[in-house]
């Protein structure tokens, strides 16, 4: 029991870390048709600047500078180079993106070294925020969960309830439309880009510390938010929230459960040794092959359901 | 463009032969030139890369499918491959070295039967996510199982094995090279043949408009799905190659960033001519063993110039290769290779510029330990010092303000000889 409940809250902390990225994404790939690559990039720069800014000002400061800064190079890189190749079709968009995420990453190698910084978490949120059956939960995971459905319920209430959410969903479907009746279509993108840059950098914010800050960090998540992002069915929001979630839980059991086929089937009785043919695969733990469980969810995803969790149409 | 694009004489098509023939010939009198033993592992290194980047074009290029996960093809190739000639060694099998490629290429083609068919499912940007996700499923599973994938140290073959016929046992790198040149040539002469079969046809027109495509009657997965495999099989062949090239194989060969060179360099060949990815390949060599030996700042170079190549020429380089050859053979190349020069001058200068600079960060980052004084291009730089990044941030200016002045001038004057080219055409058809 103690065991399900730190797994399941630590799972849905990671779940909800994974939204954050996700849902940026989605919202990008939903309105400009575009698979921005480099999102995860733009969350390891928002780890790399909160890690630099609070050094200099402190945490709470950065909480707002570094998204604001990331959101700022996001829509600049809209501006400059994406919105050039828009008119190439989605092949090149995407191979810009890709583009971007090396020059990130090789800046970031740059600036701040190949190895990891020593980003950590502020002292006012170090401590436990409960125990349960005697192990701790920390106060940081429940910041982050807060933090996060914070930003979901803003982009929620953004989406529907104000002027600029209903010119962005407009513009999802009808663009043509919306800029017969006005608005400026191509800035809205912009926003749009720079606002999904800027939460990525959020997650990059609070995730950079609860983690490690490092080269690798966009390669480690950056494949798992586009197996959410298909999951839960290309462009729904929902079905990335739930994608996440499931994503996070699955995960975190996964690399906690320490038993294997072959351990289970010899206390039933089985004898399963080396010299069993398919050895290899029967001693495997269950926490040696959590990396690829997200990969084998999207494959039967694809068989079974093509169109994903929340989808609303095959691809 | 209405009317043929390439010169063609009936019955022989005398142009394409002595295209392939100069080709051919290419490879055979390289390493008789270049006699170095780094030039041969180059060269050998470019055929392989040669066959790999131009499967990838099959799907890229001819198929308008961007795969993210082509490594896991070749590199799977590989591990078969170097299983396969293991085998051989201890005498278990009896094959030919010289086969082994072939061996590696069935083996990726098998396995692009199971992957492909749920990766053709869908097309354009679900397609690479699928692919990604694929690759990273192998990559994964690679750290899993190392009795197959030989974990962190990979696996070790020997390719001097198996019978010798006419004393050719492919020990001394040239024996080899020759092996790799037959075998770029006889698959970069199938692919060719590929693009032109009903199929490769096919291919073409799922690319533009698979809406249509099905109207017609073609199951538009299907096509995607049998060119998958035969990429998977092409990409398969090089990565027995580069198994019997390196007699090690480790777990790097399936990775995303091997898949991500394979789509760079790709596409700075350029996707939309068949010889593009021949450039593409023999860039990526010139890359991976010079630039990487000349600076260590050598993947920002590169994606900066990916990045560009995107925004201005996403034809890449093949197909500036090819406008220009279109202004030369109309007679105006004369008019602008003066905007030319100017454009190398002045973006050499900013390279210059930008180098210095770049090369100061990375030394402060990584040499250290080695004081602040660096060599650049023959001057001696302080990495600490004003100057050195006064003078730098200065000739990089220059170089930009400068480039921008012909970057103008250049575009007046394309654009004028893109007009008169135009009028000729014209012409010629009045005529």
């Amino acid at each position: 029991m103690e065991f399900f409940t730190i797994s399941l809250l630590n799972g849905v902390s990671y779940g909800l870390l994974l939204f954050m990225l996700s849902s940026g994404l989605t919202l990008i790939f939903s309105m400009m048709g575009v698979l921005n690559f480099a999102h995860a990039s733009f969350y390891m720069l928002g780890a790399y600047l909160a890690y630099t800014v609070t050094m200099f000002v402190g945490f709470w400061p950065s909480l707002i500078l570094a998204p604001l800064a990331v959101g700022v190079l996001g829509a600049l890189f809209e501006k400059y180079a994406l919105r050039r190749v828009h008119h190439f079709g989605h092949v090149p968009e995407l191979l810009i993106t890709f583009g971007l995420s090396y020059i990130i990453l090789e800046l970031v190698q740059l600036i701040w070294g190949r190895s990891s910084v020593d980003y950590r978490v502020p002292e006012e949120l170090s401590g436990p925020l409960f125990t349960l059956y005697g192990t701790q939960f920390p106060l940081y995971r429940g910041f982050m969960m807060g933090v996060a459905l914070l930003m979901l319920l803003a982009i929620g209430l953004l989406l529907t309830k104000t002027r600029i959410g209903l010119v962005i969903q407009a513009a999802l479907t009808h663009p043509e439309t919306v800029e017969a009746l006005g608005h400026n279509v191509p800035r809205v993108f912009m926003l749009v880009f720079g606002g999904g840059a800027a939460l990525a950098g959020l997650a990059g914010v609070i995730g950079g510390n609860a983690f490690v800050t490092e080269p690798g960090m966009a390669a480690t998540v950056g494949s798992i938010i586009f197996v959410v992002v298909v999951v839960g069915g290309m462009g729904s929001l929902a079905g990335a929230f739930l994608a996440s979630l499931l994503i996070g839980v699955v995960q975190t059991f996964a690399v906690a459960i320490d038993v294997s086929l072959m351990s289970v089937l010899n206390q039933m009785g089985a004898a399963i040794n080396s010299a069993t043919p398919g050895y290899a695969l029967w001693k495997l733990k269950v926490s040696q092959v959590a990396p690829i469980l997200p990969y084998l969810l999207l494959v039967l995803m694809l068989i079974f359901r093509p169109r994903g969790l929340m989808g609303s149409r095959e691809g | 463009m209405s009317s043929k694009t390439h010169y063609e004489f009936k019955p022989l098509n005398v142009g394409r032969w002595i295209i392939w023939g100069l080709f051919s010939l290419l490879m055979v009198v390289a390493p008789l030139m270049f006699t170095s033993s780094l030039s041969h592992t180059m060269l050998s290194q470019m055929g392989i890369a040669i066959i790999v980047c131009l499967s990838y074009n099959m799907l890229l290029g001819q198929g308008g499918m961007l795969s993210f996960g082509h490594a896991v093809y070749s590199g799977m190739g590989s591990f078969l491959a170097i299983h396969t000639l293991n085998n051989v060694s201890n005498g278990e099998w009896a094959l030919p070295v010289s086969l082994i490629p072939i061996v590696g290429g069935l083996a990726a083609a098998a396995f692009a039967v199971v992957f492909g068919w749920v990766t053709t499912k869908k097309a354009a940007t679900p397609f690479a996510m699928i692919t990604l996700g694929v690759g990273e499923l192998v990559w994964a599973m690679s750290l899993m199982f190392p009795e197959f994938f030989g974990g962190e140290g990979g696996i070790t073959g020997d390719r001097v094995t198996g019978s010798k016929p006419f004393g050719i046992t492919y020990g001394p790198q040239i024996q080899l090279y020759y092996l790799i040149a037959a075998y770029t040539f006889v698959c970069t002469v199938l692919m060719f043949a590929f693009t032109r079969t009903p199929l490769g046809r096919m291919l073409n027109a799922v690319r533009d408009n698979p809406e249509r495509v099905e109207f017609v009657g073609y199951n538009t997965q299907m096509v995607r799905y049998i060119a998958f495999i035969v990429a998977g099989f092409f990409a398969g062949v090089s990565g027995g190659l580069a198994a019997l090239n390196f007699e090690i194989v480790t777990s790097e060969v399936v990775s995303a960033h091997r898949s991500g060179a394979y789509l760079l360099f790709t596409f700075l060949g350029g996707a939309t001519f068949f010889f593009g990815p021949i450039l593409g390949g023999i860039l990526m060599v010139l890359a991976f063993v010079l630039l990487s030996e000349l600076t260590k700042a050598w993947l920002l170079y590169l994606g900066l110039v990916f990045l560009f190549m995107v925004m201005y020429a996403p034809g890449g380089v093949s197909s500036l290769i090819m406008m220009n050859l279109r202004v030369a053979s109309f007679g105006f190349l004369r008019r602008i290779w003066a905007s030319y020069l100017a454009l190398a001058g002045t973006s050499f200068v900013i390279l210059v510029g930008a180098g210095a600079m770049i090369e100061m960060v990375y030394h402060l980052q990584l040499n250290a330990a080695l004081g602040n004084e660096l060599r650049f291009m023959g001057a001696t730089l302080n990495a600490k010092g004003l100057n050195s990044w006064f003078g730098a941030a200065f000739v990089l200016l220059t170089g930009i303000a400068l480039f921008e002045l012909t970057r103008r001038q250049f575009l007046k004057d394309w654009g004028e000889v893109q007009v008169d080219i135009e009028k000729e055409i014209k012409r010629r058809e009045a005529l």
